[in-house]
């Protein structure tokens, strides 16, 4: 099991005011699966994915990733596991500014401490999201689309055991949106675990099971049975 | 390790690079800063040889002797005003040719005094010297025309002079004047010789002057019988301790001061090694001081980049929330930003040298203009003190801006908008 979840707590204290953003969650979620995290804003599916990406702790509950406690682990060692194991795409990219696509995407090498080829390997990387001819190009010189695709090739540089994608379409438009998710389908079919957290349905349907999440709770948990694919073009099949 | 200072070097400068205006302005309180310390440095390096440099053509063999006790901090009691006759012209004799101060080289006995010359209509007032003795080996120089007086002339108060070069031009123009006579104080003395042209050294005009026997001096012009004071030379400067003291020993014993510590002394000997040894120190002392004063708006420089840091922390609060997304430690961060603060400082302690430099170099040129005998110089100690300087100032500003921003929480910092 890579991702298992019991009893999950996570509240804010306010100077004596106590807000509940999850009331506690149980799940597992297996090596190879594809998840989405489904809800409305507020929900508290942005804090879950902040806690299972080891970004933030939980006040209460036990998380286990791949098979361990992450209870007791320090600052440091969180950072190792952030680097070594896991792979983040956000909404807003974060890519680097006056930084080219190259650099960006080695930045997760930089903090690594295995011995890796950093320029091979980007390189290696950003052909596999179809940027091989964009490596010396500023992100400001970019699409939209390409800054996701570079935020992915960021997110696999490290070969991660799992990839947390936070609204990865939400400041794309609808093709380019459709395309950053087929990468994500062609990456779990290569066998990446992937979870994207995200409020629309259509954009959860990409994966195989919905998590649903309302007011810091488990709503639902299903198997989603008309998965959409994107034509490899931009077009939904 | 290795790699990641270089990736943050790499990356800073080139920030610094995309924002050239901000950068300027950040590093300014720095080129300032070591720009003053630079031109403080090299100008009192200048000031100082242009010092020393007088000390030496003066000589650093010079024995100075003088009546009154000694007080080798305060100026000697004849500056002071205060007539102390305890010098007479039989010391001068005793130490002259003493087989036991062997390595005393010359020695001249003085009575100098502000007088004024009369030929035909013209009058000039000069020092006149009444230097008897070893003329020539203890103050150089040399005779453009005629002779000096000899020592048969001297026992016999002759009425000559020998004029220096200023003097000799007052009063007789381009005509020669060796064989003419002048009046000092109504008395008639012969003109046997004319100084060449020689300047001042340290205070001394060697050209205002004329110079007549010592004892026509003391027994004619001004009637009196005692000296002013007694300046010799030693033949080597390794020789000067010894010879000072032997010089005390033979003062002592004439003297009838038999209290070997000095305190009971009627004279005082002091010598120009002493003199340049001191006013190294002095100057030193000063330079440094100076320099310190400039290092100060070093600081100050240093506090304008620490809240810039600052700033730029709050700026990159989203790069600092993904940088520790994808694995940054929390020393990572700090690492980072003290490599750019660093960069900073040494950049524009680097600038400042260049500036600090070029102004020094100006200033010199314009200074040898004005006729002064003045070096460029830079030394390296100074431009390591700089860079070292500015490194650390780097160092101890960066701290609080670096620690302040590994301290974000990587939620938080990715959620800042």
């Amino acid at each position: 099991m890579l991702i298992e979840v019991k009893n999950l707590v996570k509240e804010y204290r306010n100077e004596d005011v106590i807000t509940s953003v999850l009331r506690g969650l149980n799940f597992e979620i297996k090596k190879g699966e594809f998840v989405s995290i489904m809800g409305p804003s507020g929900s508290g599916k942005s804090t879950l994915m902040h806690i299972l990406g080891l970004l933030d702790r939980p006040t209460s509950g036990v998380y286990k990733f791949d098979g361990r406690n992450t209870e007791n682990l320090d600052d440091n060692e969180l950072a190792m596991m952030r680097n070594e194991k896991i792979g983040f795409v956000f909404q807003a990219f974060n890519l680097l500014p006056r930084t080219n696509v190259l650099e960006n995407v080695k930045l997760p090498l930089l903090y690594s401490k295995k011995k890796i080829d950093a320029e091979t390997r980007a390189k290696k990387v950003l052909e596999s999201v179809g940027l091989g001819h964009r490596l010396e190009y500023f992100t400001n010189q970019i699409s939209g689309g390409e800054k996701q695709r570079v935020a992915i090739a960021r997110a696999l540089v490290n070969e991660p055991e799992i990839i947390f994608a936070d609204e990865p379409t939400g400041n794309l438009d609808s093709k380019s949106g459709i395309q950053v998710m087929e990468i994500f389908q062609k990456l779990n079919d290569a066998g990446h675990t992937i979870i994207l957290v995200t409020h629309e349905t259509a954009t959860a349907e990409y994966a195989d099971r919905i998590i649903k999440i309302r007011d810091g709770e488990i709503v639902g948990d299903e198997k989603v049975h008309n998965k959409r694919r994107g034509d490899g073009n931009g077009q939904l099949k | 390790m290795i790699n990641f200072v270089k990736q943050c070097a790499k990356a800073s400068l080139a920030s610094l690079l995309a924002n050239k205006t901000r950068s300027f302005l950040t590093m300014l309180g720095i080129i300032i800063g070591v720009a003053a310390v630079i031109i403080i440095m090299s100008l009192g390096a200048g000031a100082q040889n242009l010092i020393i440099s007088q000390i030496k053509s003066f000589g650093t063999n010079k024995i100075g002797i003088l009546p009154g006790k000694a007080d080798s901090n305060g100026p000697p009691a004849s500056a002071l005003g205060i007539v102390i006759t305890s010098l007479k012209f039989e010391d001068a004799q005793a130490l002259r040719n003493n087989p036991n101060i062997p390595h005393l080289s010359g020695v001249v006995a003085y009575d100098n005094s502000s007088e004024t010359l009369n030929y035909q209509n013209a009058s000039y007032t000069t020092s006149v010297q009444g230097a008897s003795g070893d003329y020539f080996t203890v103050e150089g120089g040399d005779l453009a025309d005629g002779r000096f007086f000899t020592d048969a002339e001297e026992q016999a108060t002759a009425h000559v002079v020998v004029l220096g070069d200023t003097v000799k031009n007052e009063l007789f123009g381009d005509s020669p004047a060796v064989g003419a006579n002048i009046k000092i104080r109504n008395h008639i003395f012969q003109v046997i010789g004319v100084m060449k042209k020689r300047g001042t050294i340290l205070v001394q005009n060697y050209d205002d002057m004329v110079i007549i026997p010592n004892q026509t001096m003391r027994k004619t012009v001004l009637g009196i019988d005692y000296l002013n004071f007694i300046r010799a030379t030693v033949d080597n400067e390794s020789n000067m301790a010894e010879t000072v003291a032997e010089i005390k020993e033979v003062l002592r014993t004439r003297h009838a001061i038999t209290d070997q510590s000095g305190s009971s002394d009627d004279f005082n000997v002091r010598n120009s090694a002493d003199a340049l040894a001191l006013i190294t120190t002095v100057t030193n002392a000063l330079k440094f001081f100076l320099a310190a004063m400039a290092g100060l708006s070093l600081l100050v420089g240093g506090i304008g980049i620490m809240n810039i840091m600052l700033v730029a922390v709050n700026e990159r609060t989203r790069e600092i929330g993904l940088r520790k997304a994808v694995g940054a430690s929390n020393a990572n961060i700090i690492l980072q930003f003290l490599i750019e603060t660093i960069i900073i400082t040494t950049l524009g302690g680097l600038i400042g040298i260049i500036v600090g430099a070029l102004i020094s170099f100006l200033a010199s040129l314009i200074i040898k203009s004005l006729g002064y005998d003045w070096n460029f110089s830079i030394s390296p100690s100074s431009v390591i003190m700089a860079l070292g300087v500015s490194a650390t100032i780097g160092l101890i500003f960066g701290i609080y801006p670096a620690s302040k921003a590994s301290r974000l929480e990587p939620v938080e910092a990715l959620r800042y908008e």
